[in-house]
C-alpha cells in the first residue's frame, strides 16, 4: 500500500514532464509569433528581432524549454507575454481563487442535491417517481452547456429577473448563483444517479436485514446503515467530478463574463501567451493527477477488500 | 450505473428468448433492445436528426449563405421555420448543415480514434504486456492528465495555421487545387484533435477486458492447440469484448458531439462562412441576443441536446441489455 503511494508519487513529477513536454512543442512548433500578436500593428522587424532577445525568444528551442522547467520548479512560472512583464503567477492565482470558489458552489449545489435526492429515489423502489427521475436525470445531465447556460440566463435573469446577469462579486454575491447552477445541473444529475446506484447496493446487503431485525428503528437504519455507507462510494468520485468542473468553466466564465482560470485559458491560447497556458496546464494537470491518485488510496482506505498493489 | 430495468419486473418472453436455441447473445440483446420504448425513441431521433444532417444539401429550405436583406433577425415563420439570424440567413438551414459537419466530425473521429486506435492499441497492450503495455499505457496516461478538454483546445489551437500552411504548400506544388477552400484543413483539425481525446478511454477498457479473457480456460484451449496470436486475438478475445466495446462507443459519440460543439463554440472547429452548431449557439447564447431574439437558440440547441441526449441514453440501454449483470 504505501509503496504503491510512494510509487505513484514519484511517477507524478515525470508525468507533469512529459505533459510539459508535450505543451510545450505544440506552443513552440505550432503556429502565430507571440512578438507578432503583441506588437500587433507596430510590427516592423527591427522592433520585433529586439524584443524576441529581450523576451529570450531567439534562444534555441531545448534552451529555453530547460530554463522553463527549471523556474517552473523553483516556483516561477516565468512572464505573461501578453501582459508585459507581469509575472504568470501573479496572474493567474487570482483568477485560479475565483475559479475555486464557482467550483466549491457548483460542487455544493450537486452534492447538496444529488446526494439526498438519489437516496431518496433508492429507497421509492417500484413508484413511479424512481424510473421517472432517473429519466430526468439522463436528460439534465445531456443537455450541452453551451444550451443549459444561455437558457438559465433567460429564465432567471431575463423573464423572471431574479438575479442579475453577469458579472463576478465573489462567493457570497447572488451573481454566482447563475454560474454554479449552469455548472452544477450536470452533477447533480451525476450524482442523483451514482448516489441512487449506491445505495440500491447497501439496500440489498445483509447487515441492513440485521440492522432491522435487530429492532433499530427506519430513522436509524436508514441514517445510520444505509447513508453513510452509500457516500463512501461517492466520496471517491468527487475528486473526479471536480476535474469536470474545468471543462464547463471555459463556457460558463465566457458567457456569464467571469474572471476566471478557465476564461483566461482560453484567451491565452488565442493569444499564444505559452507562459500562462503552460502553468496553467500543469496546475491543472497535477492537480488532476492528485485527485485521481487520492481516488484511487481512498478507494482502498474505505474498502479493505481492495487491495492494490 | 444507475439503470432502467432494475425496477421492472421481468417481462415473460424473457424465457422464450433465453431458450432461444443458436440466438447469439448479440442477436438476443438486439431483440431485448427492440423492446425497450426509450431505446426505440432514441434510435428514430437519431435517425432524424443524423438524417436530416447528412442530407442537409437536399433537405435544406435555402443556401446557408443565402441571404434575406428583408427577413432580419425574424422570428419562426412559415417561411423561416426557426427564424433568420442578424444576416438574414435561414436559421434551420444552418443547423441541418451545423448537424452534418457535427456529424462528419465526430463520426470520423469516434471510427478512427476510439473504434481503430483505441481497440488495436487495447488488444495489442492487453496480449503483448510488458514493455509494449508499459509504453503504451504510460503514453495514454500523459494524454489523460491534460485536464479536460484543455488537450484538445490547444491543440486544435495549435495545428491549424501548421495543417494550413502544408495545405498551401500541396496546391502550391501539387495539381491539386481549393484545397484549403474546401474546407478539409478544418475537418483534419478538429478530427486530430478529437483523435487524440479519444482513443485513450477505448484502449484501458480494450486492454481490462484482454487482460481478464486472457487467462481463461478456453484462450488456454486454443492456445493449447495451437491457434496463431492473431487467430487468438480476433477470434476468441475481440469478440468477448464486444458488448463493452458498443456501449463505449454509444457512450463515446455523445461525449464526442459534445467536445465538438465546444470546439466549435470556442471557434476552433469549422470555420465560417460554413455553419457550425458551435458557433451558432455562440451567436445565439450572448445576453444581448438572448434579450431581443431568444428563440434563435431553438434549432441549433435542440439539435445539440437531441444527439448528445440520444446517445447517452441508448448507450444506457444497451448496457442494460449488452451487460446485463454490471450496474
Amino acid at each position: 500500500m504505501w509503496i504503491y503511494i510512494v510509487r505513484r508519487l514519484l511517477w507524478l513529477p515525470i508525468l507533469l514532464f512529459a505533459v510539459s513536454a508535450v505543451t510545450f512543442t505544440l506552443g513552440t512548433f505550432g503556429p502565430g509569433d507571440p512578438v507578432v500578436v503583441q506588437l500587433g500593428a507596430r510590427y516592423d522587424e527591427e522592433t520585433a528581432d529586439r524584443l524576441r532577445e529581450q523576451l529570450g525568444l531567439n534562444r534555441p528551442v531545448l534552451v529555453q524549454y530547460g530554463d522553463y522547467m527549471w523556474g517552473f520548479i523553483r516556483g516561477d512560472f516565468g512572464e505573461s507575454l501578453r501582459f508585459r512583464g507581469r509575472p504568470v503567477r501573479e496572474l493567474i492565482a487570482p483568477k485560479m481563487w475565483v475559479s475555486a470558489q464557482l467550483a466549491l458552489a457548483a460542487l455544493i449545489i450537486s452534492v447538496g442535491v444529488g446526494l439526498p435526492l438519489g437516496f431518496f429515489l433508492a429507497t421509492r423502489q417500484g413508484s413511479w417517481i424512481d424510473p421517472t427521475a432517473v429519466a430526468v436525470a439522463l436528460f439534465v445531465m445531456s443537455v450541452p452547456i453551451m444550451v443549459t447556460a444561455p437558457g438559465l440566463l433567460w429564465v432567471g435573469c431575463l423573464k423572471l429577473g431574479w438575479v442579475p446577469c453577469s458579472g463576478w462579486g465573489g462567493f457570497f454575491d447572488t451573481r454566482i448563483i447563475v454560474p454554479a447552477l449552469i455548472l452544477g445541473l450536470p452533477g447533480i444529475a451525476g450524482m442523483t444517479r451514482l448516489m441512487r446506484a449506491s445505495t440500491l447496493d447497501v439496500l440489498g446487503q445483509d447487515f441492513i436485514r440485521t440492522a432491522r431485525a435487530k429492532g433499530l428503528s427506519e430513522w436509524s437504519v436508514s441514517s445510520r446503515h444505509v447513508f453513510q455507507n452509500a457516500m463512501l462510494p461517492i466520496v471517491t468520485i468527487l475528486a473526479f467530478s471536480v476535474a469536470g468542473l474545468i471543462g464547463g468553466a471555459f463556457i460558463a466564465e465566457t458567457i456569464i463574463g467571469i474572471p476566471g482560470i478557465g476564461r483566461f485559458a482560453v484567451e491565452s491560447i488565442f493569444d499564444r501567451d505559452y507562459p500562462v497556458i503552460m502553468a496553467i496546464t500543469l496546475v491543472g494537470a497535477g492537480a488532476f493527477v492528485l485527485a485521481n491518485l487520492l481516488a484511487d488510496i481512498s478507494y482502498a482506505f474505505i474498502d479493505p477488500r481492495i487491495r492494490i498493489t | 450505473m444507475a439503470t432502467f430495468s432494475k425496477t421492472k419486473k421481468p417481462k415473460k418472453t424473457d424465457d422464450r428468448l433465453g431458450s432461444g436455441a443458436g440466438a447469439s447473445h448479440l442477436s438476443r440483446a438486439f431483440r431485448r433492445l427492440l423492446r425497450k420504448k426509450i431505446a426505440i425513441a432514441m434510435i428514430v431521433a437519431l435517425v432524424v436528426v443524423y438524417t436530416g444532417g447528412i442530407f442537409a444539401e437536399w433537405l435544406s429550405p435555402y443556401g446557408y449563405t443565402d441571404q434575406n436583406y428583408s427577413d432580419i433577425l425574424e422570428g419562426p415563420s412559415v417561411d423561416h421555420w426557426a427564424g433568420t439570424d442578424r444576416l438574414g440567413r435561414d436559421v434551420l438551414t444552418r443547423t441541418l448543415w451545423g448537424i452534418q459537419n457535427t456529424v462528419i466530425l465526430t463520426m470520423v473521429a469516434m471510427l478512427t480514434g476510439g473504434v481503430f486506435l483505441g481497440i488495436t492499441l487495447g488488444l495489442v497492450s492487453g496480449y503483448l504486456g510488458g514493455k509494449v503495455d508499459a509504453v503504451i499505457m504510460r503514453i495514454g496516461e500523459v494524454f489523460a492528465s491534460f485536464p479536460d478538454i484543455l488537450l484538445v483546445i490547444i491543440l486544435a489551437a495549435t495545428l491549424r495555421p501548421r495543417i494550413l500552411d502544408g495545405a498551401r504548400w500541396l496546391e502550391d506544388n501539387t495539381a491539386l487545387d481549393g484545397l484549403v477552400r474546401t474546407g478539409v484543413v478544418d475537418y483534419l483539425v478538429v478530427s486530430i484533435a478529437l483523435v487524440a481525446f479519444g482513443w485513450v478511454g477505448m484502449a484501458r477498457l480494450v486492454r481490462g477486458q484482454i487482460l481478464s479473457l486472457r487467462e481463461t480456460d478456453h484462450v488456454e484451449a486454443a492456445k493449447a492447440i495451437g491457434a496463431s496470436t492473431k487467430r487468438i486475438l480476433f477470434i476468441h478475445l475481440l469478440p468477448n469484448s464486444i458488448s463493452i466495446i458498443v456501449v463505449t462507443v454509444t457512450m463515446g459519440m455523445g461525449a464526442l458531439t459534445g467536445t465538438e460543439i465546444v470546439l466549435s463554440w470556442l471557434g476552433l472547429g469549422i470555420q465560417p462562412p460554413r455553419p457550425s452548431l458551435g458557433t451558432m449557439l455562440l451567436g445565439a447564447g450572448n445576453i444581448g441576443t438572448l434579450r431581443e431574439t431568444p428563440w434563435q437558440l431553438l434549432a441549433p440547441g435542440g439539435a445539440a441536446f437531441v444527439m448528445v441526449l440520444a446517445w447517452n441514453l441508448l448507450g444506457d440501454a444497451l448496457n442494460d441489455v449488452l451487460n446485463p449483470r454490471t450496474k
